[in-house]
């Protein structure tokens, strides 16, 4: 039986976002992006390096570093803007970093049942969860011992990578935002975390925004919706036959454009 | 030559000339031929030997000597220190006075604050567990303080082939000055716990000597919390081939404390290991903490293996972390010698990443110390212990407002 959920709906209206330079004052890197997502849809976004892909993924996320100058970002009509970062993971957005960072000494059992704790608002119930991270991490190829470790201490760029997934798989979030998931990744850790990744959307309740480089990671998880980003904006926009056109193409034709604009 | 084997050590010790100043020509104590101990020129417990500290020496360059005044000068004791002791079964609690053969068999005092703490003591607190015997309970010293100046002495010695855990808990207030020496038999296993916990008034000094026999094994777990001043030099000899030593320490410094720990590792015999790893966390205007590691490996103790590591992470602005390792090579046949020190900042990428998994700052950032901690807390085997260090860390954290 297919359950429906009623559609949330993230709106991010005319974005622009900078960051603080060395000695240089502060440098605009989002320049007025438009973008809708609802629940259910994947959205690709692609671009070039320095396009401003990650600085969006960091500004819904609510990354310190970036100051948002102008423009909103609304989720069900509330401003996301306006909440901590933390908030923001409890009201289901969730970002799997290109970078995750390592917390020495913390073990990766204790923070997915801490963090589950506060994203889901109770503590869940001990034998449920164990038996819940134990199916998470078998789907995903990852070693029971991996829940002993340290929060990504050591971990290789595709244990980094199956560790976020995880993450997307349990906190169940309404929106994921998927920063370079594919980077670092072969073929077979790829088609792995694609398949984690399949799994989250087929539920029908997230709504995912896939930011990546390349075509590849998009034979896997088939997005509905394709954008190319390019000088801080969302400059095209199309179905999965975009991305097809892109790989013949590249970016370079958006480059130019933006730099004659 | 190193006086104090192990198998002459008993013996050995009830004679005169135990200690090398009242007896010149026993030369016992003193270091080892061609060992030039980096942390002590003089070594006597006469009191007047020492020089009095003027800030400037290597010993003395980072710790504040207003507050320690009285114990430098020896002032007569005017305050008091309650000690209880609960000890299962087969353990000998006693008390020794001072001139006691029994006392100062591990320790020579290697400046006046420590000479005059034994000197000025009334009594010497013995506590000997057996050859053999296998404690199932800790030996706790509970040591609480009532305010005014005080002097202490603590005897453990461990028989061989004995294990035993020892938790020496310093609570209350006081400006003490404690000695402690801890003998490991041949063979024995020995986990010590010094938890400094005392009110932030307290002024604590320790000189904490700890001696290893043939093949014995010691974990030594420093945890300091509480305190205006506190200054432990703990240090480690061996007496006889295949002893091993981790020295661990856990420092919560908050504003206006000073904490200080300056070790001493002398490896003289073969095939040794030492290992020091001690974790502070700082916070507050005026939080100093001190660390010095110093490890010697003498040219007879081939085979050494000796690594020790200082971190410190820096939680506000104000806050100073002196780190000063140090290892000095004899001989050309070690197994591994290294030591590290490294003082950061609190990881705001550490803190942006938990967050952005719903859990909110002062959730994050308990998580984050507690994982710094966890290495140096997770060896810690008395569970009300870690759950009492671990409370007072989150207290220390909520202090701040984090």
């Amino acid at each position: 039986m297919k359950v429906t959920y009623p559609v949330s709906t993230l709106e991010i209206r005319n974005l622009h976002v900078s960051v603080e330079t060395d000695g240089e004052g502060p440098r605009e890197i989002l320049r007025g992006v438009d973008l809708t997502v609802r629940t259910g849809e994947t959205h690709a976004i692609m671009g070039p390096n320095g396009s401003g892909k990650s600085t969006l993924s960091y500004s819904i996320a609510g990354h310190p570093k970036y100051t948002v100058t102008e423009g909103s970002i609304l989720l069900d009509g509330e401003d996301v803007l306006a909440m901590s970062v933390d908030a923001r993971a409890r009201v289901g957005i969730f970002l799997a970093m290109q970078y995750p960072v390592e917390v020495p000494g913390v073990s990766v059992s204790n923070f997915l049942r801490t963090s589950a704790t506060a994203v889901r608002g109770e503590a869940p119930k001990l034998r449920l969860w164990v038996k819940e991270v134990k199916e998470a991490m078998a789907t995903l190829g990852m070693d029971p011992s991996f829940a002993d470790r340290g929060v990504n201490e050591g971990f290789s760029g595709g244990e980094k990578k199956r560790h976020e997934i995880l993450q997307m798989t349990l906190l169940k979030p309404r929106f994921a935002i998927l920063d370079e998931t594919d980077s670092g990744l072969d073929v077979d850790a790829l088609r792995v975390v694609s398949d984690g990744i399949n799994a989250v959307r087929a539920a029908g309740n997230t709504g995912t925004l896939l930011i990546t480089h390349y075509t590849r990671i998009l034979r896997y998880v088939r997005p509905d919706f394709v954008h190319v980003m390019a000088g801080g904006r969302i400059v095209d926009s199309g179905g999965p036959e975009l991305a097809a056109t892109l790989e013949e193409t590249g970016y370079d034709r958006y480059v130019k454009a933006e730099a004659a604009a | 030559m190193s006086v104090l084997r192990e198998a002459g050590a008993r013996v050995d010790a009830t004679g005169p000339g135990f200690r090398p100043d009242r007896a010149p020509a026993g030369g016992a104590g003193r270091p080892a031929a061609g060992v030039a101990a980096p942390a002590a020129q003089v070594r006597s417990w006469d009191p007047q030997a020492h020089p009095v500290p003027t800030g400037r020496e290597e010993a003395w360059r980072f710790t504040p000597l207003r507050p320690l005044r009285a114990l430098i000068n020896g002032q007569e004791p005017d305050g008091k220190i309650d000690i209880s002791v609960s000890a299962p079964a087969g353990v000998e609690v006693e008390q020794l006075p001072t001139d006691s053969p029994r006392v100062g068999r591990v320790l020579t005092p290697a400046d006046r604050v420590a000479a005059f703490a034994t000197e000025r003591a009334t009594g010497a607190l013995a506590v000997t567990v057996p050859a053999e015997q296998d404690l199932a309970e800790p030996v706790v010293v509970r040591l609480r303080g009532d305010g005014g100046v005080c002097y202490g002495h603590v005897v453990v010695e461990v028989g061989p082939f004995a294990r035993a855990t020892v938790v020496l808990d310093h609570t209350g207030t006081a400006t003490y000055s404690g000695n402690v020496e801890v003998h490991v038999g041949h063979g024995a296993s020995v986990a010590f716990v010094s938890l400094q916990d005392w009110e932030d008034d307290a002024i604590h000094a320790g000189a904490h000597a700890f001696s290893l026999g043939r093949d014995a094994r010691l974990r030594v777990t420093h945890v300091t919390l509480g305190g205006r001043l506190v200054r432990l030099c703990p240090t480690v000899d061996y007496r006889g081939p295949g002893g091993d030593a981790e020295l661990a320490g856990l420092f919560f410094t908050d504003a206006g404390q000073h904490q200080e720990h300056r070790l001493l590792v002398t490896h003289t015999e073969r095939g040794c290991r030492s290992r020091v790893t001690y974790k502070g966390a700082l916070q507050g205007a005026e939080a100093h903490a001190v660390w010095i590691g110093d490890v010697v490996i003498g040219p007879d103790a081939v085979g050494t293996d000796t690594y020790e590591i200082n971190r410190n992470l820096v939680l506000t602005d104000g806050a100073r972390a002196d780190s000063v390792p140090n290892l000095e090579i004899l001989t050309g046949e070690v197994v591994g010698a290294g030591h590290a020190s490294a003082t950061g900042r609190f990881d705001d990428e550490a803190l942006f990443y938990l967050m952005s998994r719903g859990i909110p700052a002062d959730e994050a950032r308990r998580l984050v110390v507690r994982g710094f901690f966890s290495e140096v807390l997770d060896r810690v085997e008395v569970p009300a212990l870690r759950e009492r260090v671990l409370a007072a860390v989150d207290d220390e954290l909520a202090a701040v407002g984090a």
